[in-house]
């Protein structure tokens, strides 16, 4: 609880030297993750303010503002921004770093230099893709459909394409840190099955990342080696075949979408039971859920190419893997929901977002049963409707599951407390403007309207035109938590060390905690999110 | 203003309405989970509100009744949307066996049109309503995708292939025709408009404005230009296979194995000989890659085509049979 009478400790992890180099050369996995929570928010304001401008765009059916070119650059950097440079790193570099090795009661990850390492191939990787954009841009769509990518456009495939090759390490690099640190460097006590939920996940993604990241490096060389030599691997007229691509590609990019949503369902996990102050309902099925659609979602990539000439058993086959993929993801949706019946419920903000996600994810994965039936796929794939489908997973999901976990372990981070009143109103404000923008471009999509269209008929502007609407008022929720939240730097009231009266290892320690996470090495004794175990700072 | 803004798309072919049933299955579907979970979460929200700063939540951890019925419950809710949707797709992948057939020609960005009778057009397609038209496609640069939302139906159309698709029109009207996959600059200007006829007025269309003559005729022309005839002879004493009533039928490769003689694996016969030979002849013939253009190709195919219809000579069949003696060798590359 809040108390008049916190003081910020003498020594913590922020105070714990001050030059321009403390910072830089730092291995502490803390300061790490501020490094990261710099970087993944400046490339989400690139990747949305190019958003805002294909939104503007799009308020007029003709598209008056920019030109052909303009827009398809548009769209393909707002991709390649937000899923290689935001939505894939945000949450396990910024609050995985933060928060792993607290988590099991380590001083740090299991390699801090390689996990600094990892954060200077990512810096790197994103000047590539900014230099891309700044000398012209690159107009193939974030997916690099051969052989347009490799024959016809004549824009900056291959610096893109590079940027993308280096940032992938540092996600290779990344997860690796994370399963060798959550395998070695438990506290006594701290057995698997005693890890908070968000372990899990990231334990499932960082495999995710290991094993398939490797294949999109393949992949985007292949197309760079292609543009530069012609070798004719995706050209028909060599005897190339154009659909290999597009295999390689969701190979990766299909799990990708898990690497994205199965941190923000590990946030969620500890938003709900901090939220309930009552163990996650279930815990062992939505642990193994999570292992699940790692292991399942490396199967399903075949359902994005229904309509690209593949043969009519393996679309079946690939339909009813989807389907299977479907079921941990509804698993954990009823333990999160059963998880509130009898809990401590909070309304604080974490929990609006916690209420947020799970609302908006389970639209997300309820029209993930639309396209993965093979019939209504072929009307839908390509349209507005999948656009809306898989914002919903990733806006709605990911994004909500990053915010709120943003805004829960922010007094931890800093320290200090944010405006609530503010953070309320913003979360609402996010809610709102996010449902404005993406439900019409459902009925769009059925409608038949085609994505990556720069024109449109005229009957499609009102739907268009709240579309549009909502992006600017999304655009304003996402802006304010970086006014309040900055300013609590400052200003804030002092957090002390558990201010949620939440249980679990990061709220025993001091806010911010120290450089080395804990005064002396945690014994375990408990399980997760246990609100009846006389445990130090528990409420009870 | 809302006057004029749809909600839901016309419904013109016999495909459509068996997608939308599936459609709103799945939209009752959603709605009942959707409203569910939202249901659930707002009363326990409201129910359960922390009433002391000190509260703590019941000692529950789970429950394997529940677990199970929420996994099981799922599982064949969508093993049913599976099926269905499967289905659904089964009939839109198999044409039926009398179709009329139209080639597709897609390039950044226009559609390009051939009917059998000779006629062409560009991003307009005329059609008899009530008839099942097969749309043979390719693309002469980057993949394409041929989209009318109104039939429910889409295809990529990829470079190197031809790709089916087919459709009943239902109402005679004009629809939105929409290239689907990005393709460059003017992909939203791929564009076009499927016209759906009565039959009259599609006779009456289709005798109007054909001066070219046939797809066929014009590939019988192109057959003799490139010298075809030179090894392709009727006569079954040419280098090449006897093109005479081959189209449908089975051949034997090289290899062992058998193909079906269809669109594609002539095209595939005139771009890359050497790749798929038949039993019993040497791989001699030249590519023509860069010589023929697409639709060049596909008149070409017509044309092969067209013979089938004529009687099959005895000697025409060196492809079912065994080899010749003294042609078993093939020649190495």
């Amino acid at each position: 609880m809040p108390s008049s009478t916190v003081l910020i400790p003498p020594r913590h992890y922020l105070n714990d030297g001050y030059g321009i180099k403390s910072w830089l050369l730092t291995r502490d996995h803390k300061r790490i993750a501020l490094l990261y929570l710099a970087s993944v928010t400046f490339f989400f304001f690139v990747g949305g303010a190019m958003a805002v401008l294909i939104r503007l765009d799009l308020a007029t059916p003709a598209g008056d503002l920019v030109t052909d070119e303009t827009y398809n650059k548009l769209f393909t950097m707002h991709g390649v921004m937000m899923v290689f440079f935001f939505l894939i790193p945000a949450i396990p570099s910024v609050l995985g770093n933060f928060l792993v090795p607290i988590m099991i009661g380590a001083k740090d990850l299991a390699f801090p230099k390689l996990n600094l390492f990892s954060w200077y191939i990512y810096v790197v990787g994103g000047l590539f893709t900014l230099y891309a954009l700044i000398t012209g841009g690159v107009d193939t769509g974030w997916t690099f459909y051969t052989p347009f990518s490799t024959v016809s456009s004549t824009t900056n495939v291959i610096p893109t394409a590079l940027g993308i090759f280096i940032t992938g390490f540092s996600s290779i690099l990344t997860g690796l840190n994370f399963i060798v640190t959550i395998h070695r460097m438990r506290a006594p006590g701290m057995t698997w099955f005693r890890m908070p939920l968000f372990l899990w996940s990231t334990y499932a993604t960082s495999l995710i990342n290991v094993l398939g990241t490797p294949v999109i490096a393949i992949t985007v060389l292949l197309v760079a080696a292609e543009r530069v030599f012609h070798f004719g691997f995706f050209d028909p007229r060599v005897g190339g075949d154009p659909v290999l691509f597009q295999h390689l590609f969701w190979f990766y990019s299909h799990p990708a979408v898990y690497i994205m949503v199965l941190p923000a369902m590990g946030v969620v996990s500890e938003l709900v039971a901090g939220g309930c102050r009552k163990p996650v309902f279930g815990y062992a099925f939505v642990a193994f859920a999570s292992l699940a659609i790692a292991v399942l979602g490396f199967l399903v990539w075949g359902h994005h190419l229904f309509v690209a000439g593949e043969s009519v058993y393996s679309a079946m086959i690939f339909s009813m893997l989807s389907y299977l993929v479907a079921i941990p993801s509804a698993i954990k949706v009823f333990n999160w929901t059963a998880t509130m019946y009898k809990g401590s419920v909070s309304w604080e903000t974490p929990m609006l977002y916690a209420y947020g996600f799970i609302g908006l994810f389970t639209i997300g994965g309820l029209t993930g049963l639309f396209v993965a039936a093979i019939a209504v796929d072929v009307h839908v794939t390509d349209t507005y409707f999948i656009i809306a489908h898989f914002h919903y997973i990733m806006v709605g999901g990911t994004i909500m599951g990053y915010l709120g976990g943003l805004h829960y372990w922010w007094p931890k981070i800093s320290g200090r407390l944010y405006n609530e009143g503010l953070a309320k109103l913003s979360a609402g404000i996010i809610f709102v403007g996010f449902n404005l923008t993406f439900f019409p471009q459902f009925v769009l999509g059925y409608l038949g309207m085609p994505r990556r269209y720069h024109a449109y008929p005229p009957d499609f502007q009102v739907l268009n035109v709240l579309s549009s609407a909502g992006a600017s008022i999304l655009g304003i929720g996402y802006l304010i938590p970086m006014f309040y939240l900055m300013w609590s730097l400052r200003y804030g009231r002092l957090a002390g060390s558990n201010p949620w009266g939440s249980v679990g290892l990061e709220w025993t320690t001091t806010s911010p905690p120290p450089t080395e996470n804990f005064a002396e090495t945690p014994i375990v004794t408990w399980d997760a999110y246990d609100y009846h175990a006389p445990v130090e700072g528990h409420v009870a | 203003m809302w006057s004029g803004t749809p909600l839901f798309p016309e419904s013109a072919s016999t495909m459509a309405p068996r997608v939308d049933a599936l459609y709103f299955f799945l939209l009752a579907i959603a709605a009942f989970f959707s409203l569910l979970i939202a249901g659930l979460i707002v009363y326990f929200a409201v129910k359960f509100h922390r009433r002391s700063p000190d509260e703590v939540g019941a000692r529950i951890h789970g429950g394997l009744a529940l677990e199970i019925a929420w996994t099981v419950i799922p599982l064949m809710i969508v093993m049913v949307i599976f099926v269905w949707g499967a289905s659904v797709y089964y009939a839109m992948a198999r044409p039926p066996d009398e179709t009329l057939n139209i080639y597709v020609v897609g390039k950044q960005w226009m559609w390009k049109f051939q009917h059998l009778d000779g006629q062409r057009e560009i991003n307009e397609l005329h059609v008899p309503v009530g008839r099942a038209v097969k749309l043979i496609t390719t693309s002469e640069d980057v993949i394409h995708d041929f989209f009318v939302p109104a039939f429910r139906i889409k295809a990529d159309v990829v470079p190197g292939r031809y790709v089916n698709l087919w459709f009943n029109a239902t109402k005679p009207g004009r629809y939105r025709l929409e290239c689907a996959e990005y393709c460059g600059t003017r992909h939203s200007g791929m564009i076009g408009e499927v016209i759906v006829m009565d039959p009259s007025e599609y006779q009456t269309w289709l005798s109007g404005g054909s001066s070219e003559g046939s797809l066929a005729s014009a590939g019988a022309k192109l057959f003799q230009d490139l010298a075809c005839n030179t090894c392709h002879r009727p006569d079954a004493q040419g280098r090449g296979p006897v093109l005479d009533g081959l189209f449908g039928k089975t051949v034997q490769l090289q290899s062992g194995e058998t193909i079906t003689v269809d669109e594609a694996y002539i095209r595939q016969s005139i771009l890359h000989p050497t790749a798929q030979v038949a039993s019993g002849f040497q791989p001699i013939m030249p590519t023509f890659q860069g010589l023929v253009t697409e639709e060049q190709l596909l008149e070409l195919v017509e044309y092969v085509k067209s013979l089938a219809a004529r009687p099959e000579t005895p000697a025409a069949r060196p492809a079912t049979g065994g080899p010749a003696p003294g042609e078993a060798t093939p020649v190495k590359r």
